[in-house]
């Protein structure tokens, strides 16, 4: 059968995209592949370890489980669309950085994209609350201490981060 | 991945003309959290997918006192967790959902999609069968609504037809006098559960009396268990430790576990006890108080 490419039109980071594609292409390999936008990470395409995770329409969702023309007429946010145009990190970032929050870095992306929508819609969580709605990224290599002392430490300032 | 079709639709009834046009060549894509991998590991490969996503009008969570409950079937995990509505009227359910996979899939994965893929370790069936839901099933040909308990047949398998769509779950006024609890085993916080229960009593006005008792397990039968022995030993009698054990007992013993990397049947089976001994006891105890 063949199958008739769709159009997507969907907002990345702000800016406008309007792309035909298959059907089948999922959201990562949409923003991977056509947007050469590599920074949500392929990983277990299994929908269980979070690496793919991106921020569309505020929520947190895993970019590997879920069809780019589900997410048209949508705005989507990835990792590139975190640190302000001047190069400025993200408190989060920032925040990974100083406390060594990663080894390798493949987990990061997913990990800053999960805390940034947990942030924004409850922006002074406690540690178990970050914990529990973190429990979605999984990380093989830096352990899962210091990056929880990060995302805490950017909860605790009374500014809160956009 | 095979290649397919994407039809993407606004309402029910649009959804309905394709699906009973295509049948077994179509499937209905809600959030595509259980769906997305089963195509990615080609276990099903359909030619047409009937994206209903975008029919708003099946996202909706209302409460009437007379009524109860009317919940869409595109409403997604996450909305159920959070709404103050649920929360304050059927607590339980907040809380069942705060264990459900993690906060992405929770963000996209919608009810519907869940009951409808019948996996028996899902969570939220176990729950809605205690506080004795009822679903509506449409179609091209008909509407119909059939208490949840009788949804689930098999393994991933209900009695939905082919052409059929889920549109929402209804739920009775909350009763006073009733206690519902939801306990699970599970190795991670909000992975895959060893055995989860949702257990509901509801005592007379003495506060003491089983009036009814609604023992509900996960991933310890091919569909979510209702535990019926245990549920009839408890109706009608004064509720106290030794009955509670009793009743967890012949629980245990109306499952039908199977064993897999998470635990052995055995295993299982005396988790049952166990958690159905405690779920029991802390749903009296909650009834006593409303
Ligand atoms: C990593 C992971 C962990 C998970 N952990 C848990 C857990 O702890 N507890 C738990 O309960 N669940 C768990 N799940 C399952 C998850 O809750 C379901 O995948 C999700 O709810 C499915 O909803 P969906 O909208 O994404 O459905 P889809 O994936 O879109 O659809 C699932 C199936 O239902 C059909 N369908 C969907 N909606 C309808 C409808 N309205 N009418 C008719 N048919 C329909 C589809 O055709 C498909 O066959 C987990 C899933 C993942 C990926
Ligand atoms: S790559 Fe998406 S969850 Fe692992
Ligand atoms: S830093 Fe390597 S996987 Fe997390």
């Amino acid at each position: 059968m063949d199958i008739a490419k769709k159009i997507l039109k969907v907002n990345v980071n702000g800016r406008p995209y309007e792309l035909l594609i298959k059907p089948k292409t999922t959201l990562l390999q949409f923003l991977r592949n056509d947007l050469g936008l590599t920074g949500a990470k392929q990983a277990c395409m299994d929908n269980s370890c979070g690496a793919c995770t991106v921020i569309v329409d505020k929520m947190a969702v895993k970019a590997c489980s879920v069809l780019a023309l589900q997410v048209n007429g949508r705005e989507v946010m990835t990792v590139e669309g975190l640190a302000s145009r001047d190069g400025k990190l993200h408190p989060l970032q920032q925040a990974f950085l100083d406390y060594h929050a990663f080894q390798c870095g493949f987990c990061t992306p997913g990990k800053l994209m999960s805390s940034k929508a947990m942030l924004d819609e409850n922006p002074h969580p406690n540690e178990e609350e970050i914990r529990r709605d973190m429990e979605g990224n999984l990380c093989r290599c830096t352990g899962y201490t210091q990056y929880i002392e990060a995302i805490k430490a950017v909860a605790q300032k009374k500014e809160v981060a956009k | 991945m095979r290649d397919f079709e994407y039809l993407p639709t606004k309402t029910v009834k649009e959804a309905c003309a394709l699906i009973s046009q295509y049948k077994e060549e179509g499937k209905i894509l809600a959030g595509g959290q259980s769906l997305i991998t089963l195509l990615r590991q080609k276990l099903i490969s359909p030619s047409y997918l009937i994206d209903i996503k975008g029919v708003t009008e099946l996202d909706y969570l209302t409460f009437d006192e007379k009524k109860g409950l009317r919940m869409g079937a595109l409403t997604t995990h996450r909305a159920i967790e959070k709404s103050p509505l649920i929360q304050s009227k059927y607590p339980v359910l907040s809380e069942m959902e705060k264990s459900v996979a993690s906060v992405q899939t929770r963000n996209w994965g919608t009810i519907g999609g869940n009951l409808c893929s019948g996996d028996p370790i899902g969570d939220p069936a176990p729950s809605l069968i205690a506080l004795n839901g009822k679903i509506k099933i449409v179609s091209s040909r008909e509407e119909k609504i059939v208490p949840l308990a009788e949804f689930f047949t098999d393994y991933f398998t209900t009695i939905l037809e082919p052409d059929e769509i889920l549109t929402e779950i209804q739920l009775t006024p909350p009763v006073p006098h009733a206690g519902v609890v939801y306990m699970k085993f599970s190795t991670i916080e909000a992975g895959i559960k060893i055995v989860s229960t949702s257990t509901c009593i509801i005592l007379e006005s003495d506060k003491m009396t089983c009036r009814d008792a609604r023992i509900v397990m996960s991933a310890v039968a091919p569909v979510p268990l209702i535990a019926k022995k245990a549920g009839e030993l408890l109706i009608g009698k004064k509720i106290n430790d030794d009955l509670i054990a009793e009743a967890a007992q012949l629980a245990s013993g109306e499952t039908n576990p199977t064993s897999d990397v998470h635990g052995s049947a055995e295993f299982r089976r005396e988790i049952a006890k166990v958690l159905v001994r405690r779920a029991v006891k802390e749903a009296f105890e909650k009834a006593k108080r409303t």
